[in-house]
């Protein structure tokens, strides 16, 4: 047992974060910080760039484009990233349509797919959850009828996340009606610009737009769109949700928002001294911190566990990591909500034009809090991810 | 980065979990507590058959030359087993302090003893008013010729009914509360002038207070330096709460484990009540906390070999708070989940709860450890 990163670690952390520091647009990781929303020009440039240097889809086997880095070196990569911070490559892409089409996907689909993946030429949203299928999706009703060389896809899908952006989506739809709920599903992948697609924005409290409504009335897509076998898809999704089980913590995220409650605690004065000279909340963020140690930590059990036994058997405490590195986000933004106190209150001052520069600190606080508690929600509510502990773990 | 345990850990680990597995179930542990001085003689000297005793000393001492990992395996393994007998006093403390201190003398003449499990030490450290304070001491050691005149009063000394030799704190020079001017002397438990009353712990071990009064040492009986011996018992005692880390994830990783069962097999309604979903989202908790605890003790036990003191102090403070809130949750859930077979003195798991919550307050509570992390300015930089 050897708890500390070897020198290649230590160095290879260096070059990353060399490399960010470098070459992500400073205007860009501004916008991060201040918890503003990007725009798919400024995501799109920072992933070329990150791809162009071989990183855009680093946990891919090499032979399609992946780096064959070590498990460590994956976190390592993420940490940095998330703490810059600049955007992670897009998650709908690079970590779950793409591992599902790399192992289940025909050659055709490969050779098209991947490079437009790795290079962001398709943006890729996911079509999986439905107004009646949240937790239970594999209650899911879009259906995809057979007609000749067609499918004809017709329903709703919800919460699609960025699907304003999107060229293309990855469906789950049902195509045995008779079968029991999940054998009768299949992946299917979708050009945004079909015929018979409707887009329909949703405003989230936050007063983002990140979601939307997806609607489905007669869409033609060629068979040849189907991933895999016929009614598998619900083995494809499992595998799809599974791929990614150390990114959710997002430890990254929240040390790079700890640093900046630090910064502005020190700036931020209440009874005549900075908030941060305040005992009763320094305590507050000290306890935060320790949380995040442990997730840190817990997460890297999970990360060496997968570099020395494979990803086939996950080590029980990944199930830990979505429930804690969500609730440890969330009370990173319910702190800078306290150091802000009174100036969390002013809406949209300035848009995003800097008209006034004085509030820029401040005005995304609020909405940043508002949004954050969709994390214990999206990818499995921490309700669900209890299910799973319960069944997987302690076998209740 | 390697999370693993080498090969050689691994056997420990077996060793000492067959050990225990045989010869420490909760029926044994109840006639141990009996035995003169609150443990079982008999089970000390297997722990020294089986070189439990001496890991941590340096080979050309006797020992095996282990480190921070290997105390963590055995201290796990005694929390699982709620293990009463004195290894945190005897082996982690009076051997962390004579290791990092001792004169070549001063290690032949005790490390032998504690490997072979012939003697066994107290720290005398905790006094009235100190709290959890290493720095707040009044008993004094004045110089009297080549050696010292000790008076104070010591409380809540582990093992201090059984031991052979106290190891104490003492001012050499100073005010109550100066870091500077704090000593480290070992004094045998039978010398003129100390007065010990041994009693129970609420946890199941035993303890003393015990005062000094005009107690007379030679000059070898002083520990290292005897004007600075404050980062001394610092680093220990940071090991010593490496080590509680430690225990306390055995504890609640078999509070948990005994939960579950307990979930499973107990029926209500004409079901297991295990199949209620409020009562299995507690446990999916309790697992959580359990596993953010043994991450912590992990860290914890890393830091033992940080070489900047302030930054091990504040990764063990760190694993602490969380070992705190950890082992209150785990305990208290434990109680609330085996309903009112958690509350009897005959169920094993009130005893792991009571054990628990005794750790908690043992070389600084959560609070304490807490504000020791805003101190050392938080963990993220």
């Amino acid at each position: 047992m050897d708890l500390a990163f070897t020198k290649e670690e230590m160095a290879f952390r260096e070059e990353v974060r060399a490399f960010f520091r470098d070459n992500v647009p400073p205007a860009t990781r501004q916008k991060m910080v201040e918890g503003r929303h990007l725009s798919k020009e400024e995501m799109v440039t920072w992933w070329r760039i990150l791809n162009k240097k071989g990183w855009g889809v680093s946990h891919w086997p090499k032979e399609y484009g992946g780096t064959g880095w070590t498990s460590v070196q994956h976190y390592i990569f993420n940490e940095e990233l998330q703490a810059y911070p600049a955007p992670a490559p897009l998650a709908f892409g690079v970590s779950m349509v793409g591992p599902v089409i790399y192992t289940f996907g025909n050659e055709t689909q490969k050779k098209h797919y991947l490079p437009r993946i790795a290079n962001v030429d398709d943006w890729w949203c996911q079509g999986f959850s439905e107004p009646g299928s949240g937790s239970d999706l594999a209650s899911l009703k879009t259906k995809a009828e057979r007609k000749g060389d067609k499918w004809i896809i017709n329903g709703q899908k919800t919460w699609t996340t960025l699907a304003q952006h999107a060229d293309m989506i990855f469906n789950l739809c049902r195509t045995d009606p008779g079968a029991k709920k999940q054998s009768g599903i299949s992946f299917i992948l979708v050009d945004m610009k079909s015929k018979g697609i409707t887009v329909r924005p949703i405003q989230t409290i936050d007063g983002g737009h990140e979601v939307n409504e997806v609607f489905f009335d007669d869409v033609e897509v060629p068979v040849e769109n189907l991933v895999g076998e016929e009614n598998k898809g619900w083995d494809y999704a499992k595998f799809l949700l599974g791929n990614e089980r150390t990114g959710i913590a997002r430890v990254g995220v929240s040390k790079e928002r700890i640093r900046r409650i630090k910064d502005l605690a020190s700036k931020v004065e209440s009874g005549g001294k900075p908030v941060m000279e305040d005992q009763a909340f320094r305590e507050k963020l000290a306890a935060v911190e320790i949380e995040l140690k442990a997730l840190e930590l817990t997460q890297l059990r999970v990360v060496a566990d997968e570099g020395k036994h494979g990803k086939g058997k996950p080590n029980p405490a990944s199930s830990v990591l979505k429930i804690k590195g969500s609730e440890i986000q969330q009370a990173t933004t319910e702190l800078l909500m306290e150091v802000i106190g009174p100036f969390a209150a002013p809406f949209d001052v300035h848009g995003d034009d800097g008209s006034n520069e004085a509030m820029d600190w401040t005005a995304q606080i609020a909405p940043s809090y508002f949004n954050n508690r969709k994390v214990s929600i999206y990818g499995g509510s921490n309700e669900i991810q209890r299910n799973i502990i319960t069944k997987a773990v302690l076998g209740l | 980065m390697d999370f693993d345990l080498s090969e050689e850990q691994r056997l420990l680990k077996e060793s000492v979990e067959g050990l225990l597995g045989d010869a420490y179930d909760f029926d044994s542990r109840k006639k141990y507590m009996k035995e003169p001085g609150g443990w079982s003689k008999a089970m000390w000297g297997r722990f020294a058959e089986q070189g439990l005793l001496g890991l941590p000393f340096a080979e050309d001492d006797g020992g095996f030359g282990a480190g921070a990992v290997e105390t963590m395996i055995v201290m796990e393994a005694l929390g699982r087993a709620l293990v009463i007998e004195p290894y945190l006093a005897t082996v982690v403390v009076a051997g962390g302090l004579l290791r990092q201190a001792g004169s070549a003398a001063q290690k032949e003449a005790h490390i032998p003893s504690i490997i072979d499990g012939s003697k066994t030490f107290a720290f005398a450290q905790l006094e009235k008013n100190s709290r959890y304070d290493l720095a707040d001491v009044t008993t004094s050691a004045k110089k009297k010729g080549n050696g010292w005149v000790i008076d104070g009063e010591k409380f809540v000394v582990l093992n201090g009914e059984a031991a052979d030799t106290f190891i104490v704190t003492a001012r050499t020079k100073g005010g109550q509360r100066d870091a500077s001017g704090i000593g480290v002397f070992l004094v045998p438990a039978n010398a003129k002038g100390i007065a010990r009353k041994g009693y129970p712990t609420q946890d199941g071990l035993h303890a003393a207070d015990v005062s000094f009064t005009g107690v007379e040492v030679g000059a070898d009986a002083a520990l290292g330096d005897v004007e600075n011996g404050l980062p001394l018992i610092e680093r220990v005692v940071d090991e010593a709460r490496a080590a509680l880390c430690a225990e306390a994830v055995g504890l609640m990783d078999e509070s948990l484990k005994s939960t579950v069962e307990y979930l499973k097999t107990r029926k209500q309604f004409g079901v297991a009540i295990g199949t209620f979903q409020t009562l299995q989202h507690r446990a999916a908790d309790m697992f959580v906390a359990v596993e953010q605890a043994r991450s912590m003790s992990m860290f914890a036990t890393m830091a033992c070999d940080f070489d900047d003191a302030n930054e091990r102090a504040t990764a063990v403070a760190a694993a602490k708070v969380q070992i705190g809130k950890s082992g209150k949750f785990v305990g208290q859930q434990s109680i609330q989940l085996h309903g009112g077979i958690g509350m009897t003195q005959e169920a094993a798991i009130g005893h792991y709860f009571k054990r628990l919550t005794m750790i908690e307050n043992t070389f600084g509570d959560t609070e304490y450890h807490l504000r020791r992390v805003t101190a050392g300015g938080g963990l993220v930089k």
